[in-house]
């Protein structure tokens, strides 16, 4: 990409060097860091990741696996932008779409003010790293005003068909840095999904970077599906910036990667902005799922709900650090966070932390954190009125994240989200009989 | 219909039934009464599978299978259903998709076609009218914010739903008021059949002046001290739970229930 990357312009170059000092400096992170604590990355750091080098023949069946019908469809291929598997044959008024190597170059309004400033890389070791190598992906823009019906879908597909040490058919292991660019212009309104999808049963690094600008009194609801290879390594930071009365929501949905990190943080950088920051996750065999979200309230009048649900299974770790900072000047702030998780296992484990820091005096700011098993009572009650202990757990599991559920707004995603954890859910609990010892013995 | 022969049923490590007999016969209603600690819904749980509920002894012999080597839902399938005294608060689970998922499991097995949601409709609007339940408690979590009255009429509704063989109605009269207590006696009374039985398990006479009994059993420490029809019930309320107390002293494990 060299040659491309010479035909950039001059502030991106100037970005993606800083971000490579940036990153040159501080390293990969270590579990000697307090954000980093309990995620060990030397899997990704001590690995050789050659970068990869654009499309391969799989990334059509796994595009077609997960499109959803009459959406604008984006597909981002190894980091770059793939138009022959994107649809934007229906491009509705006020949307405006670029790669973002064409964006840049042709100065396409919005990009060089946005691109890398919605947040700071310094404390974000890995998308310094994304910058550094920042050379394409795709920027949505909607015009002030416009009110998007048509929904976005961005497919980002990671992987390689070269042969591989363990398998000739591919899977040799390649790192990408895609990244995503959204800004949603005054009163305007856009629904965009994300879903990271790979190269089934094979090591890849995907390390992306979204960046969501929300205009005066917009609305941008953003669905992410993480879907990943098993053996996959996943990182990535959403970053959003909201302004004065813009509304923004995130919902996540993740099952896949062997490491998943989410870095997901909102500035409430306007009076009146609120937002959304919802997710389930799903974590069984070996994997460990980090979410480390970040609210930062920093105007009056905003508000921001967080519900994070978790469903964990076998050996599996995950971590949940949800932070919120209320700012001095962020007077009649109201948080409200909620984190719970389920554990199926007894060797699964949860890290979970709220980090409140809270500078203004008349805020309103809940916190609740609560790590549990299947209540046995209700288990015990709908196997007595006739289901088998499979259906009534499946039933319990489908009610506990059924609230996280119930936001994603896209009938045919919701439908494949659905499908995806359900599916996996009851591979899950083919491998274990489920049961625990009694508990309750109350009220005889 | 049920066959129980000195069932002994531990709690953790605590003794609670040291040996009940009961028969029912089909088109049967038996009243278990006694007083709070006595034994009375450990037998009914135990009847239900529940898994706190460890069967140390005896045998239950339900319509000529072994009950107790049963798991609770093949036991709901196979037509046993028990009316919780705490029905438990499930969100984000629907009730009338719970019920339909319940009904379905059971018709299955009776080798029945399932209920499309437009039949399932169809059958739950006729339940409801019989038993005063208000629409709404359909698209609610199950029993989520019910007020005590409602869950214990959403039990009722679940049983007129799915119409069991044996129904076992875990203490369904406490705390309801004397309305919602006709109205539970009533959806009880309108399924009354020769070939459905009921065990009707309660602290109090007074459901029984509603759902009249056709034998009484007293139960106490674990045991039934004694049997009779529904005049017992009224000697009891008229002489209090203290009145067993002579029965049990003299050794009540062989006075046992009707044989």
């Amino acid at each position: 990409m060299a040659t491309l990357a010479q035909a950039a312009p001059a502030w991106l170059n100037e970005r993606r060097e800083s971000a490579a000092r940036q990153f040159a400096s501080v390293g990969f992170p270590t579990t000697r860091l307090e954000d980093w604590r309990f995620t060990n990355v030397s899997p990704i750091a001590e690995a050789n990741w050659p970068l990869a080098q654009g499309g391969f023949a799989q990334a059509e069946a796994l595009t077609a696996a997960v499109t959803i019908p009459g959406a604008v469809r984006l597909v981002i291929v190894n980091g770059q932008f793939a138009a022959g598997l994107s649809d934007l044959s229906v491009l509705p008024k006020g949307l405006r779409i670029a790669s973002l190597r064409d964006g840049a170059r042709d100065a396409t309004d919005g990009i060089e003010t946005y691109l890398g400033k919605v947040f700071s890389i310094a404390s974000h070791p890995f998308a310094a790293l994304n910058t550094s190598f920042l050379d394409d992906g795709v920027a949505i823009m909607v015009t002030k005003g416009a009110v998007v019906e048509t929904p976005i879908h961005i497919v980002i597909v990671t992987g390689s068909d070269l042969p591989s040490e363990a398998s000739a058919k591919g899977g040799q292991p390649v790192v990408a840095h895609p990244r995503v660019l959204i800004v949603a212009g005054e009163h305007s309104q856009v629904r965009v999904a994300q879903t990271f999808i790979g190269v089934p049963d094979t090591a890849y690094f995907n390390n992306a970077v979204i960046e969501v600008v929300v205009g005066p009194s917009a609305l941008v609801q953003l669905y992410t599906d993480q879907r990943e290879s098993d053996q996959a390594f996943h990182i990535a930071n959403i970053q959003a910036h909201v302004e004065a009365k813009g509304v923004f929501e995130s919902h996540a949905f993740s099952t896949g990667a062997r490491i998943m990190r989410h870095d997901i943080g909102i500035g409430l950088k306007g009076e009146g902005a609120d937002c959304t920051m919802n997710g389930v996750y799903l974590a069984d065999g070996e994997r460990l799922m980090d979410t480390h979200t970040s609210l930062d309230h920093a105007r009056p009048h905003c508000t921001s709900h967080q519900i994070y649900k978790g469903i964990l299974a076998g050996k599996s770790k995950a971590v949940f650090n949800g932070r919120i900072i209320v700012q001095l000047d962020a007077q009649k702030t109201d948080a409200k966070q909620t984190n719970r998780a389920l554990l199926l296992s007894d060797d699964a484990t949860i890290n979970s932390n709220p980090q409140l820091e809270i500078f203004a005096d008349d805020v309103k700011c809940t916190h609740g954190a609560a790590v549990g098993q299947l209540d046995e009572e209700a288990l015990f009650y709908l196997q007595a009125r006739g289901l088998n202990r499979a259906e009534a757990r499946d039933m319990l599991l489908h009610a506990f994240a059924g609230e996280v559920l119930e936001g994603l707004k896209i009938p045919a995603l919701r439908e494949q989200v659905e499908a995806n954890f359900f599916t996996r859910l009851r591979q899950d609990s083919a491998g274990q009989d489920g049961g625990h010892a009694p508990q309750d013995t109350e009220g005889r | 219909m049920l066959e129980v022969k000195n069932l002994q049923v531990r709690v953790e490590d605590k003794e609670i039934l040291r040996g009940i007999n009961l028969s029912v016969k089909a088109g049967e209603v038996h009243a278990i009464m006694g007083p709070n600690g006595s034994g009375k819904s450990t037998f009914a749980r135990a009847l239900a599978g529940h898994p706190g509920y460890e069967v140390t002894g005896g045998s239950v012999n339900y319509q000529g299978h072994d009950l107790l080597d049963m798991d609770p839902d093949e036991r709901a399938r196979d037509g046993v259903f028990m009316a919780f005294q705490y029905p438990v608060e499930i969100p984000g689970v629907n009730n009338a998709y719970f019920l339909k998922a319940a009904l379905n499991a059971k018709r299955k097995q009776q080798g029945l076609d399932e209920l499309d949601a437009m039949d399932f409709m169809a059958l739950v609007k006729q339940k409801l009218k019989i038993l005063h339940v208000d629409e709404s408690m359909l698209m609610r979590s199950v029993n989520e914010g019910f007020s005590g009255g409602e869950k214990k009429r959403n039990e009722i509704f679940h049983m007129a739903v799915l119409e069991p063989t044996l129904a076992v109605l875990d203490e369904t009269d406490s705390g309801l008021d004397i309305d919602a207590l006709r109205v539970v006696a009533d959806g009880v009374n309108a399924m009354r059949s020769p070939e459905r039985s009921f065990i009707v398990v309660t602290h109090y006479q007074r459901l029984l002046e509603y759902i009249v009994p056709d034998y009484v059993h007293v139960l106490a420490d674990g045991r039934i001290v004694r049997s009779g029809g529904r005049e017992l019930a009224l000697e009891l309320e008229e002489k209090g739970y203290g009145w067993t107390e002579p029965a049990l002293r003299q050794g009540a494990g062989q006075a046992g229930a009707r044989q």
